[in-house]
């Protein structure tokens, strides 16, 4: 299902603030059409290499190419093809989502049917709201909203999930399928595991700057089982969320 | 395949990327914004309309009336005499002497002493006149002062006339113009209106804008950061000159601010206007950028635009103020800006016979672009 197309490449990445290395010599390759998910603590680099690759921060050394261009010498290209949600970003004050749907097509140039971009992100109704009078789920599911209005060939999302509850996390992951599904490639970090296990294609390990392993969730987990690794709990055919998802329902909580 | 192609359409597409729309959507976000802002809106229409209709009906009803005497020294058979005694803003007492005249001056029961002295023949200025005023009514005084300056304008105006034509002046009939004591208050609350949408407008939003990752946000967009910041400019100037726009319009319909040469008077007013917003949006700008959070606004804004606000001439002229105080005073913007807009309304001046002034604004707004573009934080 994934082509073998590389549609970013990372090689050699390092960025150093001061004394501290933050991503350090960081090499790997994101495919076409795949869900590509940088896991790890915090503090790892992740959102340091996500900046770098999305153009908002420059690297001491090494290259990132995305579909081909230098993030370095084609920054502007490169912004065209690509949409970014930050980990924290707001937006402009006393806006409606509509108007800020609107400003975004503007910044890139582009005709939208702004109702359409909401109703993509289920926020249709909210199209009158002010961001800052949404809950957190309905924020985060308008950040998505403002990186699909150029059709990206390449999404970025910084923790989308974090701070969500398990409904409103679970929609969320249906979005992010969505996306990948109508043709971009998706490019995400987080640090829960079942998030990455469910989500992602393939997944690269973060931890102090460096990419420490990086393959398909299941490959790692079969990796780590062939080493003869056991859990020390007898593994139970459901999660604690399970039941949680199972008493409250998959229905959002936040309006 | 087809949808690579597709792809690579849509690519060419937005090749012909143009900034200016980019720019132009920023400016319309923000207008929406500011003009959603109650805050935009106080500062910027609320109190100067307040403080126009205060003191535009403190002083008199409207128009601004004065008990001006002379003294016996006075040499009061020329033609300026006659020219101070028939303007409608004075009211002429008689029959006191110099010594009661000074009384009444001190206790504030006449608002200004006059004393025409005429040179020996061939000496030039061929008259001096000498005003005593009450310093503790300074905007009094300050109008006191407008009125006679312009009334010895027209007078050497009307001398140069009696000399054979080398060149024909044609002047505009102002003789018997009733000056008003909002034609003194609304320009100074117009500087500001345009000091305040200039500073604080600027200052916390941008400093707001950079702390929520607003514009961090706007980086990931094919929009270079100048055209940000000129989306931004361009809105405040819109808002402001509007507000402009309005405050005149209110002050000239309903409370009959003079426009001594009607539109042209006007539109000299805004292009003043804009020149001052432009110099204010950089001061609001460097602020931002001095500012460690959202908290240091308030104290650094006020810093620069109170001292300006009751020194600069906002609420009667600055030459009232003691000696020791004017070189501050003339140091500020503001000063320049007010002066300017009471000239333009007050002596009919325009754009091309205000060169100092504006001059000066220009030099104030290069010193302010040229530190705002060196503390400039974009994160």
């Amino acid at each position: 299902m994934i082509s073998q197309k590389k549609i970013i490449e990372v090689k050699n990445l390092v960025k150093k603030y001061d004394d501290l290395t933050a991503v350090n010599d960081i090499s790997f390759d994101v495919y076409e059409g795949e869900i590509f998910g940088l896991l790890g603590p915090n503090g790892a680099g992740k959102t340091t290499t996500l900046e770098i690759m999305e153009t908002l921060r420059e690297q001491t050394s090494g290259e990132v190419l995305v579909d081909g261009l230098s993030v370095t010498t084609q920054k502007n290209q490169v912004k065209k093809i690509i949409g970014v949600q930050l980990q924290q970003s707001g937006f402009y004050p006393n806006l409606t989502l509509f108007e800020l749907i609107k400003l975004f097509a503007g910044l890139y140039n582009i005709e939208t049917d702004a109702m359409e971009v909401l109703e993509l992100v289920g926020l249709k109704e909210k199209a009158k709201a002010i961001y800052k009078t949404l809950s957190g789920g309905q924020k985060q599911r308008f950040a998505v909203a403002t990186t699909i209005i150029n059709k990206p060939k390449i999404v970025f999302l910084d923790e989308p999930t974090t701070g969500l509850d398990p409904q409103a996390r679970r929609n969320l992951w249906e979005l992010i399928q969505n996306i990948r599904d109508t043709g971009s490639t998706v490019v995400l970090t987080t640090h829960y595991m079942d998030e990455a296990e469910k989500l992602c294609d393939r997944v690269g390990i973060v931890d102090s700057g460096k990419i420490i392993q990086l393959d398909t969730p299941g490959n790692l987990i079969d990796n780590l089982l062939a080493k003869g690794f056991t859990r020390e709990e007898k593994l139970k055919h459901a999660s604690l969320e399970d039941v949680f998802i199972h008493l409250t329902g998959k229905d959002l909580r936040d309006e | 395949m087809n949808k690579h192609e597709m792809n690579k359409q849509e690519l060419n597409n937005v090749h012909n990327y143009s900034q200016f729309k980019a720019t132009l959507s920023i400016t319309k976000a923000s207008l929406r914004s500011i003009v959603r802002n109650p805050s935009s809106i106080i500062f910027t229409l609320l109190f100067p309309l307040i403080f126009i209709v205060v003191f535009g009906f403190i002083g008199s009803g409207g128009s601004a009336r004065f008990d001006v005497g002379f003294y016996s020294t006075s040499n009061n058979n020329n033609q300026l005499f006659h020219s101070l005694i028939t303007v409608e803003n004075f009211n002429v007492v008689q029959d006191l002497t110099d010594g009661e005249l000074d009384s009444r001056l001190e206790k504030g029961e006449v608002d200004a002493i006059f004393k025409i002295t005429k040179n020996p023949q061939g000496i030039l200025p061929e008259y001096v006149l000498e005003i005593k005023t009450n310093k503790a009514k300074p905007e009094k005084s300050s109008l006191i002062r407008l009125i006679t300056g312009q009334v010895i304008s027209n007078f050497n105006i009307s001398l140069v006339k009696e000399q054979p034509p080398v060149a024909v002046i044609k002047q505009t009939d102002v003789e018997g113009r009733l000056f008003k004591t909002i034609d003194f208050i609304l320009p100074g609350q117009l500087g500001f209106s345009i000091l305040s949408a200039g500073v604080f407008g600027t200052a916390f939003v941008f400093i707001s804008l950079r702390e929520n990752l607003v514009i961090k946000r706007f980086f990931a967009t094919p929009i270079n950061r100048n055209n940000i910041v000129l989306g931004e400019a361009l809105s405040r100037l819109i808002f402001s000159i509007s507000g402009s726009v309005i405050i005149i319009g209110i002050g000239h319909f309903l409370f009959g601010f003079t426009l001594v040469n009607g539109f042209w008077t006007f539109l000299n007013m805004l292009a003043v206007s804009a020149l001052g917003l432009v110099v204010f949006l950089g001061i609001g700008f460097l602020v931002s950028n001095i500012a460690k959070n959202i908290n240091t606004v308030p104290p650094i804004a006020n810093l620069v635009t109170l001292p300006q606000f009751l020194l600069a001439g906002t609420f009667f002229s600055i030459d009232v103020f003691p000696s020791w105080l004017q070189p501050v005073s003339r140091a500020m913007p503001l000063t320049y800006l007010n002066d300017a807009l009471r000239k333009i309304a007050f002596d009919g001046a325009t754009i091309f016979t205000l060169p100092k002034e504006l001059l000066i604004l220009t030099v104030w707004g290069v010193v302010i672009y040229f530190f705002a573009i060196k503390f400039f934080k974009w994160e």
